[in-house]
């Protein structure tokens, strides 16, 4: 009987040698006689331990790691085939604290399964959803989704369920189903994990929204970033298609649903919804001014339901265990469950699922173990380049769309960028305004004209040319970008430049801030 | 030069017959005409618009719009390293620094010897891993100058 090996295929595991250890081992299984299985799957998201190799055994699953291809050789010698002890065993993959402490709903697949498996992804509970949504109206399934409490996990946190019942309430002998995978946050890597780990969940999420407004052509727009993540959902969605998930009639239920993948052209302001409609239709990625709402005038002027990765990926589950199993995790407004991405300086880098109300302090101490410079941490950006940076002294702020509102930061799409007691801040804010300059895409003029004003303001602040009357000025510009900004890059962007000069104002020069 | 340009048309023609009947057809074309030459040069810009009834001012307007669509061929290999703050936070600007030096490149430059082009990007996902670099499709975290120097050394040796 052959034994299941697992290497991981994520992006991060191969950048960190995943493949040359799965090379190693299979030449060595060769050699020895031994009769492997391996599997490439997603990443559990530890890491600080990838490449991990696992190996199915009947205690469970154990885990190797962080293996390099020199230590395949003592690997066999140890007899890890059998959960054989080295020094690199794990024990128990699922055992690990930072993986059990976890509440995986969107990602429960993710790392256990072979991504592009079907027979793999039914075993663990999927196409479960599907099933039920084919049963249900379409305005039901839309009020299942409504109830969940599901919210973007783009960032915006706008109610997936009340976008799609806007575009099931709306005529047209068109719709689309769009999904947002232009994933250009720093620090953010959940919706690259997802479709690397278990792109059938996005795939089943896009079919379900689809089949419930009436929309028979979907289109994935994946960032030019991520080639792995391509490659994946392409032979998922082949293996789909051949299974008769997605195509002219899906699951015998006489309903089409047709699903490609469209790859954007490094461009960031194509995360935002309609300037990445433009950019599907083949244009510049210019942000349009709403109304009309996509989910009225969307892809080629046709409804739209245009949702994140992650948002899309959740509503297998919810269909599948009701809403209000999901809905029974988070807090306030925020329910269900968030991929946290710890990224940065941080000892244990990694992908972190729990509800909403878990605290930065929990995250960034208890699963991040501190810096990995073994510094003190000084700030933790959150949300992506438009999130503030938050001193430590706010770190026990619950982790909750609105609770972040009121101290003027963002969650975002969950990412966490720490830094240790070395960064200048006045360096990083002058970074925000430098790269809305560069990622500006010119429709506005606060945006377009003021970052780069920021850029030598801060310039100006940092040289300390005339500094008092430099952020009075930097102060004014920002609440222009704020207020007067076409999309969340211009009118965000004041953000983290901010939030520095609020909390870290000894790093914009002697004097103390005022007003800020 | 003449016949190569011609060959560039011919491939080029041939990209636009393929994918333009497909909705929203210009990026899908740009990116296959990059794949297949390297670069969107210039001189092909009349034949995209032509074939997909455009003017060429919209499709300039398209070229120019995006980071990726580069209008001037490249080395043989292209290093991308990430700006973003999560290499920051370890350590991508000095990495650069060394990157820039060692090459003796800016970014958007090709090394003399045509073997590499360096371009910044901003986030390749890999933040867990920081600080990230690609080259070409191939991803590498948690780089280091002597690694990086290793790798240089592999682009240069091979193809």
């Amino acid at each position: 009987m052959s034994i299941t090996v697992f290497v991981p295929r994520d992006s991060s595991a191969l950048s960190l040698g995943a493949d040359l250890v799965a090379r190693a081992i299979v030449g060595e299984a060769a050699r020895r006689g031994a009769d492997i299985h391996l599997v490439r799957n997603g990443s559990r998201g530890l890491f600080w331990l990838e490449p991990l190799v696992e190996v199915a055994t009947p205690e469970g699953r154990i885990g190797y790691g962080p293996v390099a291809p020199e230590d395949v050789n003592a690997l066999f010698e140890c007899d890890f085939l059998h959960g054989g002890d080295h020094h690199l065993r794990l024990g128990l993959t699922e055992e690990i604290p930072c993986l059990k402490k976890q509440e995986r709903l969107t990602f429960a697949r993710v790392g256990i399964t072979d991504p592009v498996s079907l027979d793999d992804y039914r075993a663990h509970g999927g196409y479960r959803g599907l099933a039920r949504a084919i049963g249900m109206s379409g305005g039901d399934v839309v009020e299942e989704v409504t109830q969940s409490g599901l919210r973007g996990r783009g960032g915006a946190a706008f109610p997936t369920g009340i976008k799609w019942k806007t575009v099931l309430g709306t005529e047209a002998p068109q719709k689309y189903v769009v999904c947002n995978a232009d994933e250009g946050d720093s620090g953010t890597y959940s919706d690259r994990m997802l479709m690397e780990g278990d792109p059938f969940a996005l795939i089943e999420g896009m079919t379900i929204a689809a089949l419930a407004v009436g929309a028979d052509h979907g289109y994935i727009y994946l960032r030019s970033e991520y080639p792995y993540a391509k490659q994946v959902l392409d032979e998922a969605i082949a293996n789909a298609r051949d299974a008769g998930y997605l195509g002219a009639d899906i699951l015998g239920s006489g309903k089409r649903f047709e699903l490609e993948v469209r790859v954007g052209a490094g461009a960031y302001i194509c995360g935002e919804e309609t300037s990445l409609l433009d950019s599907l239709e083949g244009k510049r990625g210019m942000v349009r001014f709403k109304p009309p709402l996509p989910a009225v005038q969307g892809l080629f002027g046709r409804p739209t339901i245009i949702n994140n990765v992650i948002s899309l990926a959740s509503v297998p589950i919810i269909l599948d265990r009701g809403w209000k199993y999901y809905h029974d995790y988070g807090m306030g407004r925020s329910r269900g469950t968030l991929a946290f991405q710890l990224a940065g300086n941080v000892k244990y880098p990694g992908l972190i699922e729990k509800a909403f109300g878990v605290t930065l302090r929990e995250l960034v101490r208890d699963y991040g173990g501190g810096t990995a410079t073994g510094r003190p941490v000084r700030t933790a950006q959150v949300g992506g380049p438009l999130g503030a940076y938050l001193p430590v002294h706010q770190f026990d702020t619950p982790l909750d769309y609105e609770a972040f509102i009121a101290i003027d930061a963002m969650l975002g799409h969950g990412g966490i960028v720490v830094f240790d007691d070395t960064v200048d801040m006045a360096q990083m804010a002058r970074y925000a305004m430098e790269f809305c300059a560069i990622e500006s895409c010119g429709k506005c003029t606060p945006c377009r004209i003021g970052s780069p004003r920021g850029v030598e303001v801060m310039d100006a602040i940092i040289e300390g040319r005339d500094r008092q009357h430099n952020l009075a000025l930097l102060r004014d510009l920002c609440d222009t970008m704020l207020n007067g900004s076409l999309c969340a890059l211009g009118g965000m962007t004041p953000y983290p430049v901010l939030s520095a000069l609020r909390h870290f104002p000894q790093d914009f020069g002697d004097a103390p801030a005022k007003g800020a | 030069m003449i016949l190569e340009e011609n060959a560039q048309l011919e491939a080029v023609s041939a990209i636009v017959a393929e994918l333009k009947q497909q909705d929203g057809a210009l990026l899908p074309i740009l990116h296959r005409i990059q794949e297949t030459l390297g670069y969107v040069p210039e001189m092909v810009v009349p034949a995209i618009a032509s074939g997909l009834n455009l003017s060429r001012a919209e499709v300039h307007g398209v070229i120019s719009f995006y980071h990726d669509f580069r209008r001037t061929p490249p080395g043989r290999h292209v290093v991308r390293i990430c700006q973003a703050e999560s290499c920051q936070a370890m350590g991508s600007v000095p990495l650069t620094e060394h990157v820039k030096s060692s090459l003796d490149v800016g970014f958007g430059d090709t090394t003399d010897d045509g073997a590499i082009t360096l371009e910044p990007v901003y986030c390749l996902g890999n933040c867990a891993c920081s600080p990230a670099v690609m080259v070409d499709d191939a991803l590498y975290g948690r780089m280091s100058a002597s690694r990086f120097d290793a790798l240089v050394q592999t682009m240069k040796g091979g193809k």
